[in-house]
């Protein structure tokens, strides 16, 4: 493999209280090469905050702490803001959940998109809007020129959804943080969605960090899993040697969906083991 | 023919929202029926007037054309009091159905006085005991409670009336899985105990084949197809519609890790 884009030792997130400190995140470390990396895990269990921290946008009340966390040979702990801006979105860019509340409700999507790319170069406008509208093409929408002139408003979720992406992927980003990019959309788009996801990180080398708590998704989608418990990275393996995935942790998730094709009268719940929070990562690469 | 089996049924039910030219009609000529004690489950893609349905019945959408029957009897389109005695719902989002500011106390002893039960204390426990929380659940307040909890507190406002119908509006895609599959639980407990009759509308396709013997496909305001569980784990369906769904729902989510379905 060559170097990695994220390079995270020891990773810590901790919220400090009057009483008791939380810690969110507890020492994880992980590296994301050009490659897709699902990261699973329940609400609370730190992977939404794992993503943000990367771009530094943590709340300002989280003491994040690490004995190394590199994007691409730059030391992101000791980056200025000057630095981070330079980075965000030019460099690292991130999808969030719900297109609803991350397009401007004010802005034509034509201008959000282009507004993306000039940001971060110095082009025309003109050459800002072919690329905008080449883009909206890419991410598979027909009419690209009349939803450039459009409101957010006036498009369906999965379209909102395929704008975010062509707005995070205009820039050309070297790796795209996609926290729940789908779980606001139907299922019938959201295999759309991801497919075209799929299909541009793919081609341009992208490195992709899929925050999701739906354990087959990213079994489906992605080249490697991590699963996080409460602030820790339980298990790393090849997305498609889930099943065989050995943490009890990961196991109990798996058992606790309903399935189509083996139906039970009552779902196994999840029971959780307190050693978890000390003992090792289990952690499998694939042999090639 | 409305036989005696049925709890709910409906005979063209339609909705339209909006104005003389700007009319949109979000459910259209429906008629389906539930038997008593059978969970039926409504699937479709979002906008597909499935929960519209289930406003209907429940008489939150109360201008609606075609007719409504209950045990037998046309609902007038003003719903009365012994009507919710009988139907309750559970919705989606448990961190938006709870008032902040009330106790689960309140929240449970509203609907006691509204429906004039008596031995309210004496219910309160027994309908937290019943959804597994206990009675010292009592006296917190919503943000101090877990999604979980929250949808558990939900469901007891529901039952605490003993009402014969559960409405429930996704009631689990709020949730974590593990605590999805806590909640799906507690709901198949409660059917068997109580008799009660559900009515579930979701997008997901596994939950509904585990909780419902009936499904329903909705596609543009219509129920285009009924299908047994059985006949959705399957995949076997008439319409090429349905067929396309079924086959989206597996391809991105599938419970089927096992077989070879990974990308290699």
């Amino acid at each position: 493999m060559d170097k990695p884009l994220i390079d995270i030792r020891d990773l810590w997130i901790r919220f400090p209280g009057v009483h008791r400190s939380i810690d969110a995140v507890r020492g994880i470390s992980l590296t994301i090469g050009r490659e897709k990396v699902g990261i699973v895990g329940e609400s609370g269990s730190g992977k939404s905050l794992t993503g943000r921290a990367i771009l530094k946008l943590a709340p300002n009340s989280a003491r994040i702490t690490a004995r190394r966390m590199d994007f691409d040979g730059i030391d992101l702990l000791a980056a200025p803001e000057r630095k981070m801006r330079a980075i965000r979105g030019n460099r690292i860019s991130m999808i969030l959940q719900d297109p609803k509340f991350s397009l401007n409700p004010l802005m034509r999507i034509g201008n959000q998109i282009m507004e993306a790319y000039r940001l971060h170069h110095r082009v025309s406008i003109a050459e800002a809007k072919r690329r905008a509208l080449a883009m909206l093409e890419a991410v598979h929408i027909r009419d690209p020129e009349r939803v450039f002139m459009q409101l957010p408003h006036e498009v369906s979720g999965g379209m909102g959804q395929r704008i975010m992406i062509a707005m995070m992927l205009i820039p050309e980003p070297d790796l795209i943080i996609a926290d729940e990019p789908t779980s606001a959309l139907d299922v019938t788009v959201r295999r759309q969605v991801l497919s075209i996801l799929d299909e541009l990180v793919t081609r341009r080398g992208t490195g992709l960090m899929f925050i999701s708590h739906d354990l087959n998704l990213v079994a489906d989608f992605c080249d490697r899993v991590l699963v996080m418990y409460a602030g820790r990275i339980m298990e790393d393996m090849p997305a498609r040697e889930l099943h065989n995935a050995q943490h009890p942790y990961t196991r109990a998730l798996l058992n606790s969906l309903p399935r189509l094709d083996h139906p039970v009268e009552e779902l196994r719940v999840p029971s959780r083991d307190p050693a978890w929070l000390h003992e090792k990562v289990i952690e499998r690469r694939e042999n090639v | 023919m409305v036989t005696t089996d049925n709890i709910i049924e409906t005979r063209g039910l339609s909705v339209t929202f909006g104005e003389s030219t700007d009319t949109n009609r979000v459910v259209d000529d429906v008629s389906f029926h539930i038997r008593h004690g059978e969970a039926y489950g409504l699937i479709g893609e979002s906008g597909c007037g499935k929960s519209t349905i289930l406003r209907a019945i429940v008489g939150l959408n109360p201008d609606y054309d075609g007719e409504i029957f209950f045990q037998s009897q046309t609902v007038p389109h003003r719903r009365d009091k012994s009507f919710f005695r009988r139907m309750q719902m559970v919705f989606q989002d448990p961190y938006a159905s709870l008032h902040p500011r009330k106790i689960v106390h309140q929240v449970l002893a509203e609907p006691l006085r509204i429906h004039g039960l008596d031995r309210h204390e004496e219910r309160i426990s027994d309908v937290l005991e019943a959804v597994g929380l206990g009675r010292d659940f009592r006296f917190r307040y919503p943000h101090e409670l877990s999604g979980g909890q929250r949808q558990r507190v939900a469901i007891a406002r529901a039952l605490i009336i003993e009402p014969q119908v559960l409405l429930l509006d996704e009631p689990t895609s709020a949730l974590d899985v593990s605590v999805q599959a806590e909640i799906l639980n507690l709901l198949k407990k409660l059917r068997r105990e109580r008799g009660l009759t559900y009515l579930l509308v979701t997008h997901d396709l596994a939950v509904v084949a585990h909780i419902c013997e009936r499904i329903g496909m909705m596609h543009c305001g219509k129920i285009i197809e009924e299908l047994s569980a059985d006949e959705v784990r399957g995949m076997r369906a008439v319409k090429d519609y349905t067929r396309d769904f079924l086959a989206a729902s597996v391809g991105s989510r599938a419970g089927r890790i096992d077989q070879e379905m990974l990308p290699s």
